[in-house]
């Protein structure tokens, strides 16, 4: 069957006529399949939402328990029928729970990857390779000038900097879901054992990722006591970017920004952030990861969604990959 | 002791991204305290511009640059960033860094659309992978090989046609931020927030000199500054002032008020206007001249019309200033029209005849041999009256004395100036050495009052480092329009003046009222009956083609919060207006 009769853009966000069904809707839908918890992907007030146990997980945590009218479990490697099309569910390596969600019918296959990165993390399961007719691929990073260096390395230096600046508290701007669990996790792997502070937000994640198995060694909540002014001086503090813009940041005492975004990989946007320390950690593929995915899923035809749309067209036509944007709106760009 | 590009890359990158003035200084001595020469002398001699290297210009990396990445994505690209050398640095298609343990990653080249599909060869030029035991290819530049010493003594060697294969060779044996730095050292044009000044101030720290030391010798060194680090790591004599024409470090004055004055009997002083332009030295010697500003920077080429007129053999100290010659006086132009001819690489003839520039003449530092700073002001001050008299006249005057007799007439006079470019009355002891810096006593600066107004905040924005979670920025506005309908229209930016407490409750101000939100800007709600005034001083208002209200302010700072004042009675932009020259 042709793609587009299988799977199309619309107002509400990518549709499946014959299966009535919608993938990420931005707007509340009688059906949802929600690839991964970050909030431009899954919103409250579907009727009835399909997603991962730890997609729905996140959800409840993040808009309450009565986020949607019914839910759904979908776990990785399952194949259910929705009105005749079969639906697959496939890790993405994007954040914990997170699913590339493949639809099939008449022959054709399309893989709606969400999000996705395809280097290790110890907060998820690791992308899967999923080949197609179509691949949709998100291009938050879709340009050649965005190459993600090697994580250890990223780690190394805010460890190099805690060494050199023992009276500054380190503050690490990272995104409460995903983001924050895996710079903390990368922190420990590089064998940093003590007291980790995190901001308020993201302690109700935290905790489930804890839950689920995932070991963030000793955390405790960026709270002052009274009186003591340098209780945080060389200490790792985690929390949301838009944190360090706060009040909140005040209490820390002569505090180092790093931030943990693919971002960072262009000095005047660091500049411009406030950002001392950059630590080039994405959770999303840069632009090799993206090019050679294309590749790797052997598609003849690539939808290229929210990001720099036209630069990865421009890479599938030099390599004669049909490709076109898919101008879905609602996704946000710079959330990293 | 480590040289090379992987330090120097580091350097710049903490450079770029540390907004205090302390930090960086501390980057800086670091650097050159760890650096053994001669690559700590390129690298100061890069970020100071002193570096040029003429086999390289940014079109020629450009043109390697689109042999090697599909046009297209290089045009996305630099939309984005926005920067070339940052730009080519992140998209040249060399091998990753570091190697990664993901099995995805190992094997892989860049792949940024030249057009070349699989299996194919790479175009002639362009990365290979390579093995790490594989040796070299002949042409290679090994990552070890490039010191800047290297880098820069083998381009400065190399023909305009050959540059681009060398080039290219080292921008393949380097990693994204040694790419970025080489560019950076190859082509100029840093960026990276930091003056010569502070270049000079920090090489001063390392080796516990005086920064007037410093600059007294910088235009007579040779890059890589070996003789002077030598002198300043104590392994060495102090390099003698070998250059014509070098600068000679300025000495400057202490603000001060009639209180201070009483102590000290007028009569051992002499006075004269302070002049608003530039303070320079224009300095000739052996066929050589030069401008430079108080600092030691050498600005001669944006005025080649006064470098022209300096047929004579000294150093005179003085304010450069726009004006023309009429009626066989000087006749001075606005500030405003100084600042058509700073800040440009080259300056047009039309320029040139539109806003000449000249030097109102203060002292005179050296006259053929004889160097006159140990003299008494007094006998300098009849020298250099001498001395200007043979210059010709539509380029250089004498700054005039101002006859008083009292302190209460100097405390009268310099609200009174006779024309608007005149910003207060300096204060010069009758027998003053010429020293440097700024010693208490024999020089003092007396300035008029600044000029006040009562504006009303419209926008804050977030400051940086300390500040970077306070809106500590702030654009204020005057009103126009009908009286019964009034408008605000933005004159001007502060963002010091202020105490710690004050700062916290401005910010607290604009957090409670904000209306809008732009990134790190915050609109603030200002109307005739709720809004925040403030007194705001200025020294100086200029003409502004580029400001929507007309007019540009200097050195505007907050002067004081009006809690007490309603937005209404703010000033209104005719009071600026009326201000203007």
């Amino acid at each position: 069957m042709k793609p587009e009769a299988l799977l199309h853009p619309t107002a509400k966000g990518l549709y499946c006529p014959p299966g009535d069904f919608y993938i990420d809707p931005v707007r509340p839908v009688d059906r949802a399949l929600i690839t991964h918890g970050h909030a431009d992907h899954a919103r409250a007030g579907h009727g009835h939402v399909m997603a991962t146990r730890e997609t729905l997980d996140i959800m409840g945590i993040r808009y309450g328990e009565n986020f949607a009218g019914a839910t759904q479990e979908a776990a990785y490697g399952e194949v259910v029928t929705i009105n005749g099309v079969t639906v697959s569910w496939h890790p993405a390596g994007h954040v914990l729970g997170s699913a590339q969600i493949a639809v099939e019918k008449g022959g054709t296959r399309i893989v709606a990857s969400g999000d996705y990165k395809r280097r290790p993390d110890p907060t998820c399961t690791g992308f899967d390779l999923v080949p197609c007719d179509v691949f949709i691929t998100e291009a938050t990073f879709g340009l050649p000038v965005f190459t993600h260096p090697d994580d250890a390395g990223e780690i190394a230096r805010l460890m190099e900097s805690l060494a050199r600046f023992p009276e500054r508290a380190h503050l690490v701007g990272a995104y409460a879901l995903g983001k924050a669990q895996r710079v903390i996790a990368l922190i420990r792997q590089a064998g940093y054992a003590e007291t980790i502070f995190i901001h308020g937000a993201m302690e109700k994640l935290c905790a489930y990722y804890r839950d689920r198995g995932i070991d963030l060694g000793p955390l405790a909540p960026a709270t002052i006591e009274k009186g003591a002014k340098d209780q945080f001086a060389g200490k790792v503090i985690v929390g949301p970017p838009s944190a360090f813009a706060d009040r909140w940041a005040r209490r820390f005492p002569d505090p180092v920004a790093c931030f943990a975004s693919g971002w960072m990989r262009v000095r005047q946007r660091a500049r411009q952030r406030g950002v001392e320390l950059p630590l080039i950690i994405s959770d999303h593929s840069d632009w090799d990861e993206l090019t050679e995915t294309i590749r790797d899923t052997g598609a003849s035809e690539v939808w290229v969604t929210h990001g720099r749309e036209e630069a990865l067209v421009r890479w599938c036509e030099l390599h004669q990959i049909r490709a076109r944007p898919l101008n879905l709106v609602g996704y946000e760009d710079e959330a990293e | 002791m480590a040289g090379g590009m992987k330090p120097f890359a580091e350097l710049l990158d903490r450079l770029v991204l540390t907004p205090s003035r302390n930090a960086k200084l501390r980057l800086l001595v670091d650097y050159v305290a760890a650096t053994p020469d001669p690559d700590r002398g390129y690298a100061i001699a890069a970020i100071t511009r002193d570096l040029d290297i003429p086999s390289v210009k940014p079109a020629m990396i450009r043109a390697l640059v689109a042999e090697r990445v599909d046009p297209v994505l290089f045009g996305y690209s630099y939309d984005f960033v926005g920067d070339l050398a940052e730009t080519v640095s992140l998209i040249w298609p060399g091998e990753r860094e570091p190697p990664s343990p993901s099995p995805l990653r190992g094997g892989s080249t860049r792949s940024v659309g030249v057009g070349v599909s699989d299996g194919e060869e790479p175009p002639p030029g362009s990365a290979r992978l390579r093995d790490p035991h594989r040796p070299p290819l002949k042409g290679e530049v090994k990552d070890a090989d490039l010191s800047l010493a290297t880098i820069v003594e083998t381009l400065q060697k190399t023909s305009r046609s050959d540059a681009p294969k060398l080039v290219a060779a080292m921008l393949d044996a380097l990693d994204p931020p040694g790419r970025y730095a080489l560019l950076k050292l190859i082509t100029g044009g840093m960026r990276v927030g930091v003056s010569s000044r502070l270049v000079k101030q920090a090489l001063a720290d390392y080796g516990q000199k005086d920064v007037t030391e410093i600059e007294e010798l910088w235009h007579g060194l040779q890059i890589p500054y070996a003789d002077l680090f030598a002198w300043l790591d104590g392994t060495g004599p102090k390099p003698e002032s070998a250059a014509a024409a070098p600068f000679r470090p300025v000495m400057l004055a202490n603000p001060t008020d009639l209180d201070e004055l009483a102590r000290y009997d007028p009569a051992d002083y002499l006075a004269e206007w302070k002049w608003d332009g530039i303070r320079v030295q224009a300095t000739a010697e052996r066929g050589v001249a030069r401008i430079y500003s108080r600092t030691g920077d050498d600005i001669s080429h944006a005025f080649p019309d006064l470098l022209a007129a300096m047929d004579f053999d000294g150093a005179i100290d003085g304010e450069l200033l726009v004006g023309h010659y009429e009626d066989g006086a000087i006749r001075v132009g606005a500030f405003g029209d100084l600042q058509q001819r700073l800040n440009r690489k080259t300056v047009s003839a039309k320029q040139q005849a539109k806003f000449p520039a000249l030097v109102r003449a203060y002292d005179l530092l050296q006259e053929g041999e004889d160097d006159l700073r140990p003299l008494p002001f007094e006998a300098r001050r009849a020298r250099l009256e001498a001395f200007v008299a043979d210059l010709p006249a539509d380029r250089f005057d004498l700054s005039a004395l101002v006859p008083f007799s009292t302190w209460d007439e100097i405390g009268r006079m310099r609200n009174a100036a006779p024309e608007p470019v005149i910003e207060g009355l300096m204060l010069k002891r009758r027998d003053s050495a010429y020293v440097p810096g700024r010693p208490k006593g024999p020089w003092f600066k007396y300035k008029r009052d600044p000029f006040l107004i009562d504006a009303v905040l419209m926008y804050a924005q977030r400051g940086h480092g300390k500040r970077s979670s306070f809106y500590s920025d702030y654009t204020f506005g005057v009103w126009t329009g009908a009286a019964d309908d009034p408008a605000l229209v933005p004159v001007g930016k502060a963002y010091f003046g202020f105490t710690d407490a004050e700062l916290r409750q401005i910010d607290k101000y604009v957090r409670d009222n904000t209306i809008e939100r732009f990134g790190p800007v915050r609109s603030v709600r200002a109307e005739p009956d709720h809004g925040l005034v403030l007194e705001v001083a200025f020294e100086g208002l200029n003409r502004s083609a580029r400001h929507k209200s007309g007019v540009a302010m200097r050195f505007p700072r907050i002067a004081r919060l009006r809690w007490d004042k309603p937005p209404h009675e703010a000033d209104r932009l005719e009071t600026l207006e009326a201000m203007l020259d």
